[in-house]
């Protein structure tokens, strides 16, 4: 296993101290709760969808630092993107931190996410990046609730 | 009394006037006094854990997490090595010299045990898993068979999910309430809330011992009295007691009281309930199976005395020998010795983590043994428990099993230090400086 401190990179602890599109969305049209029972992370995500693309997102909760970053730059990721595209790339996040897949290689459509493929080396860890993208995928799905459990 | 005293109370071979050199003696105020005690040989115990040669990204490991799991010693490891090896072969079963042998040994065990806790017979000492399945097994046969609808249950504002769930769910079919006693923010019960909180509706009050999250030594001499006076049996949770401090259950006048053997650097999977003979021969049995029984017919069966009756299927043998090894080597070292050494831990611990800026320690109890949690202000307490182990040094971080404690101190998760007997003031400092590293970068 690596050391859990390389993780902790300059892009990951800058998100985590100023996380962007933070809040909710009180005219949103999609929305989800995620809840991590291990460590108790919590967050909701607030999605404006017009047709077929995300219009908006916001999300708000709290956690750890992996956590928030991850949701920070994943707002910024999938917003004006269509919400086929943001389900793409939620599949190839969790396959990424999962290790199922290379960042290089097979992971396109994340650009700077793959920042965070040194989680799969961190297995206590890998639910709390993927919660954001666990609970954007309910919220896409018409879920009220996400879990990593 | 006062509260040094009463503390001194619960301790064997402690005479009166003895240096207060206890776990939770004011820890935040005084550096520890002068001790007739010859003090413990740190570095030559230290050699008795393999584990603590091990190194994790590249640093030699730091381990203070006790409160999760005590470390094992090389006679513990071997003694349970030559049960499996030389000895291994059921218990109370036939009668070949090898079935006399193991029997034996972990019959004798089971009299270390009383002897450690100072239980007036072996018949009240029951084997179980761990502290959970004792507490389960007294909620699935006292509780069921005293608590009723409308009946409350006592617990405590600081117990380990243990203490909690298995009375909830006997509360949950038997139309039974749960009451909980307050503490204040230091992380002290109200004791005064007592008098109106157990009530004639009052079938059991459970306190923990030791808080596994604050340290905090309940005084759970003091609460028994009170219950007693109103005619309420009290479960004391030990788990986080018994590594610590000298527990004489007959001073405490304790009816229950459960504890681990991991936690008692024995092995996992081995537990011990004590209960008051009177109380244990009056429970009906709780699992069914060999060894619990007395004569079994399609008709009828009838069970054994306790603590047989409660003791169903083929035990944990090894473990429960090891832990009788265990007991050994604890006393061996000198519980007195073991909790100095702690108490010293705990004040250096305590000075050097209070003195980060913006670091806040959860519990800070007159009394309490060598477990700190804290929070650091910005850091969430999982990123601290990931830049430690990187640091090689582990800690738990997380709820604890204890999450009414977290939402009473209003913080999602802390970070925990455990100290035990092998740790050093050297280990404290590492702590320290990786807690300092992990702010800077965060800054």
């Amino acid at each position: 296993m690596s050391d859990p401190r390389e993780l902790y990179q300059q892009v990951i602890l800058e998100h985590n101290k100023k996380p962007r599109n933070f809040g909710k969305l009180e005219a949103c049209t999609h929305h989800a709760e995620g809840h991590n029972p291990l460590c108790g992370d919590q967050l909701d995500v607030t999605l404006v969808i017009e047709d077929g693309l995300v219009r908006d997102i916001k999300f708000q909760g709290s956690g750890c630092a992996i956590d928030v970053a991850s949701a920070s730059l994943m707002t910024g990721a999938v917003k004006g993107k269509s919400v086929a595209e943001a389900e793409a790339m939620a599949e190839q996040f969790r396959g990424m931190v999962r290790g199922e897949l290379n960042p290089e290689t097979e992971a396109p459509l994340l650009g700077k996410l793959t920042l965070f493929s040194g989680v799969k080396n961190l297995p206590s860890r890998v639910k709390c990046a993927v919660l954001p993208w666990a609970t954007l995928h309910a919220a896409l799905k018409g879920e009220a609730e996400a879990s990593t459990e | 009394m006062t509260e040094g005293d009463r503390l001194l109370a619960f301790t064997r071979d402690v005479p009166p006037g003895t240096p207060r050199t206890m776990p939770g003696q004011s820890p935040v105020i005084a550096p520890v006094g002068s001790t007739t005690l010859q003090p413990l040989d740190v570095a030559a115990v230290r050699r008795d854990f393999p584990l603590l040669s091990r190194v994790f990204h590249g640093k030699p490991v730091t381990y203070l997490d006790s409160a999760v799991s005590g470390q094992m010693p090389l006679p513990v490891i071997e003694r349970m090595a030559k049960y499996e090896r030389d000895e291994h072969t059921n218990v109370h079963r036939g009668v070949s010299t090898l079935s006399q042998e193991a029997t034996d040994h972990f019959e004798a065990a089971r009299e270390k045990v009383r002897r450690y806790i100072g239980a007036g017979s072996i018949r009240e000492i029951v084997w179980t898993r761990g502290t959970t399945e004792a507490i389960n097994l007294v909620a699935q046969t006292y509780g069921r068979t005293h608590v009723n609808a409308g009946d409350e249950i006592l617990l405590s504002a600081m117990e380990h999910h243990a203490n909690i769930v298995p009375w909830q769910l006997l509360a949950e079919e038997k139309g039974a309430t749960l009451k909980v006693i307050p503490m204040t923010d230091a992380g002290e019960l109200i004791l005064e809330s007592l008098d109106t909180l157990i009530t004639d509706r009052t079938k059991l009050v459970g306190v923990v011992h030791v808080s596994n999250v604050l340290g905090t030594v309940n005084p759970v001499k003091e609460i028994i009295a009170r219950a007693h006076a109103k005619g309420v049996p009290v479960l004391v949770d030990g788990a986080q007691a018994v590594p610590h401090l000298a527990v004489d259950v007959q001073d405490l006048d304790a009816d229950f009281y459960a504890f681990s053997g991991h936690k008692l650097s024995g092995p996992t999977g081995i537990g011990v309930l004590y209960g008051k003979l009177a109380h244990l021969e009056a429970m009906p049995p709780w699992h069914g199976g060999g060894n619990m029984i007395r004569s079994v017919s399609w008709e009828k069966t009838t069970y054994m005395a306790a603590p047989g009756k409660f003791e169903a299927g083929t035990p944990p043998i090894a473990a429960a020998i090891g832990l009788g090894a265990a007991l050994d080597y604890v006393t061996a070292l000198g519980l007195e010795r073991i909790a100095a050494h702690e108490h010293d831990l705990l004040v250096y611990a305590t000075e050097r983590l209070s003195a980060i800026p913006g670091l806040r320690i959860l519990g800070n109890a007159k009394e309490k043994a060598s477990v700190i949690s804290f929070v650091v202000e910005g850091i969430h307490p999982h990123d601290m428990g990931s830049l430690l182990d990187g640091e090689g040094i582990v800690v738990r971080a997380g709820h604890h099993c204890a999450q009414p404690v977290m939402t009473r101190f209003n913080v999602p998760a802390t970070t925990r230090a455990s100290f035990a007997y092998f740790n050093t003031r050297e280990e404290v400092d590492l702590l320290a400086t990786a807690v300092l590293h992990a702010i800077e970068l965060f800054k």
